[in-house]
């Protein structure tokens, strides 16, 4: 059984974020790291390769400046290759731009029985991405997955919803996007992290996808920021030290709100 | 009004029809001469959905017992597709909002602005506004192009509000041969009992967050909860540890809650809880770290343990 995971490079979301001035966009030229909120499809998709006694996974990820941090992580973790879209050309993509630049590179990365990917990133968080890979791939999908088991050709999907979840089934090839905190990802072993420096990752440009520059960064993205304000900013509250009487400042609180 | 015609993808369940849905049709009447209502729900909705300002119920039949991203997308891209359709699609950033307009989106080639909190005039279109940081940036993002106006809409957003519109028509809006991306089927529906008021509508939220140490420091929460007919509520690292399930988070990820009253113990403040919570009208926050940010928002901010503050504070209230 053969699993791609697509996986996001992010600024590390413990240092404060910043607009680029000219561009508006989200600075990402630092170091990145593989978003936290993709280790969960990487974790699912070892469990599931695992289980089927054989086949592989594959990353496929798209970054600035031939970034292959986090998918060093991932691999550590024990995916057997990726591969890694990177062009200048990128620079501006929105959301239905990125998910083109995947399923290109899903397609590359070879024949696929399953698709993962997270809900959404945690630095842009669009969280439309999974299904317009669906599409444009011509795949069925589910979304939200706290589950994923393989029952011949197709998947037993447990999906969140409003209420609890469903029992989703699909057959395969599908997408599925995967929940955070659904499983336990693993921690890269020294001897994975060790592993990872020689596992082959696939740079590759837009041209080299078969793409159309225009389709893709700032050309492509159809839509364009007009503005950035400061949101106006809630009123400064009360900030007291815990003397041992802090709870007796909220029940005061709580009794002028007339909630008790 | 900015647009002629907009249409608002319409959610109910169980007979209920998401709060989300009318907060979007009372936008959306302000802002176009025509509102219509696309949904799998059909006459359900035309009480409300006409009481909200919407003229019609489209409604997408033959959806039961299928997930409703691909049937809705491609009965919409049809109607756009043959001349029928909307300047504008509103969804909520609920699960099946996402998984319809991300279909639609790549059905019609149109990009998406997501995560909105509110909808502007543009020039003669309409532009969405999105919250970053936390909250203490709003970027404005317009479209360049043509194509239809899809939007993803934060919960909460706006204020619902009656129209005094009579019932509105439902009238069918076909489906496509969807192929091979049509099928997924749902074969069980689980339903988590939940006792209590929800997040959604209660009027104090109490949540907790890493700072509580381990699970059980959660039973803190549910009692203080309990003790004020609050809705418990979470950040996303402790439902990512497992300690309670994902229908407790509120952020980014889960549930935007608007209360009277807010509550967070031992929550640091990250983007992802903040852009969740910011909205409510009084905030109590307790953190043993002062450098927090959720003490950025808080009306009142403890800087303290909240193993030493939480237990006090249940006694001070179960002796009034």
């Amino acid at each position: 059984m053969n699993v791609v995971v697509c996986v996001k490079q992010i600024p590390d979301p413990a240092e404060p974020g910043a607009l680029d001035p000219e561009t508006k966009t989200l600075k990402r030229d630092g170091k990145l790291i593989l978003d936290e909120s993709d280790s969960y499809g990487v974790e699912m998709a070892l469990q599931l390769v695992d289980a089927a006694g054989g086949g592989e996974v594959t990353l496929v990820s798209m970054a600035p400046n031939s970034e292959v941090g986090g998918l060093r992580t991932a691999l550590a973790m024990g995916a057997a290759k990726a591969v890694l879209v990177s062009d200048d050309a990128l620079k501006g993509t929105d959301a239905l731009g990125t998910a083109k630049v995947l399923a290109k590179a899903i397609g590359r990365a070879g024949d696929a029985d399953l698709i993962l990917t997270a809900t959404e990133s945690s630095d842009g968080y669009t969280g439309v991405v999974p299904e317009q890979i669906a599409e444009l791939l011509g795949l069925p999908s589910v979304t939200f997955a706290k589950s994923i088991t393989i029952d011949g050709g197709s998947a037993k999907v447990q999906r969140q919803t409003e209420a609890g979840y469903d029992d989703v089934e699909v057959p395969l090839p599908a997408v599925v996007s995967v929940t955070a905190g659904v499983v336990e990802p693993r921690y890269p072993s020294f001897k994975g992290i060790m592993a990872a420096k020689s596992k082959p990752v696939d740079e590759v440009t837009v041209a080299d996808l078969g793409l159309d520059a225009g389709q893709v960064g700032w050309a492509g993205a159809g839509q364009q920021i007009t503005d950035v304000a400061q949101a106006e900013a809630r009123q400064a509250g009360t900030i007291v030290e815990d003397d041992g009487e802090g709870f007796q400042k909220i029940v005061d609180f709580l009794a002028e709100l007339k909630v008790i | 009004m900015a647009l002629s015609k907009i249409w608002v993808f319409g959610e109910a369940a169980g007979g209920n029809v998401s709060g989300t849905t009318l907060e979007l049709l009372t936008k959306a009447r302000e802002l176009a001469g025509t509102v219509e209502v696309v949904t799998t729900s059909g006459a359900e909705l035309a009480g409300p959905a006409g009481a909200h300002g919407a003229t019609k119920v489209l409604n997408v039949g033959g959806t039961d017992g299928k997930l409703v991203g691909v049937p809705v997308a491609a009965a919409i891209a049809a109607a756009v597709e043959a001349g029928n359709g909307p300047d504008a699609i509103l969804f909520a950033t609920s699960y099946d909002g996402r998984d319809v307009a991300g279909r639609l989106s790549a059905k019609l080639d149109a990009p998406v602005i997501t995560n909105v909190t509110d909808l502007v005039p543009a020039g003669d279109g309409l532009a969405g506004v999105e919250p970053i940081f936390g909250g203490s940036t709003d970027v404005t993002t317009a479209f360049t192009g043509d194509k239809v106006k899809i939007f993803l809409v934060r919960p909460k957003s706006f204020a619902a509000e009656e129209s005094g519109g009579a019932a509105a028509a439902v009238e069918e809006l076909s489906v496509p041969d969807t192929g091979a991306t049509g099928t997924a089927v749902i074969t069980n529906r689980f339903v988590e009992e939940k006792t209590g008021p929800s997040l959604d509508d209660a009027d104090i939220v109490v949540s907790g967050g890493r700072g509580l140490g381990e699970q059980t420091g959660f039973e803190m929460i549910e009692t203080l909860a309990k003790q004020l007919g609050a809705a418990p509520g979470a950040s996303r690292a402790i439902v990512d540890a497992g300690w309670v399930p994902y229908s407790y988070q509120v952020g980014q990820t889960g549930k935007v809650v608007k209360p009277n009253v807010y509550i967070a113990a031992g929550i640091s403040g990250a983007t992802q809880h903040l852009v969740g919570m910011k909205g409510s009208k009084y905030i109590i926050a307790i953190n043993k770290d002062a450098e927090a940010p959720i003490f950025s928002v808080a009306d009142l901010g403890i800087v303290g343990d909240v193993h030493k503050v939480l237990p006090k504070l249940i006694e001070a209230l179960q002796s009034r």
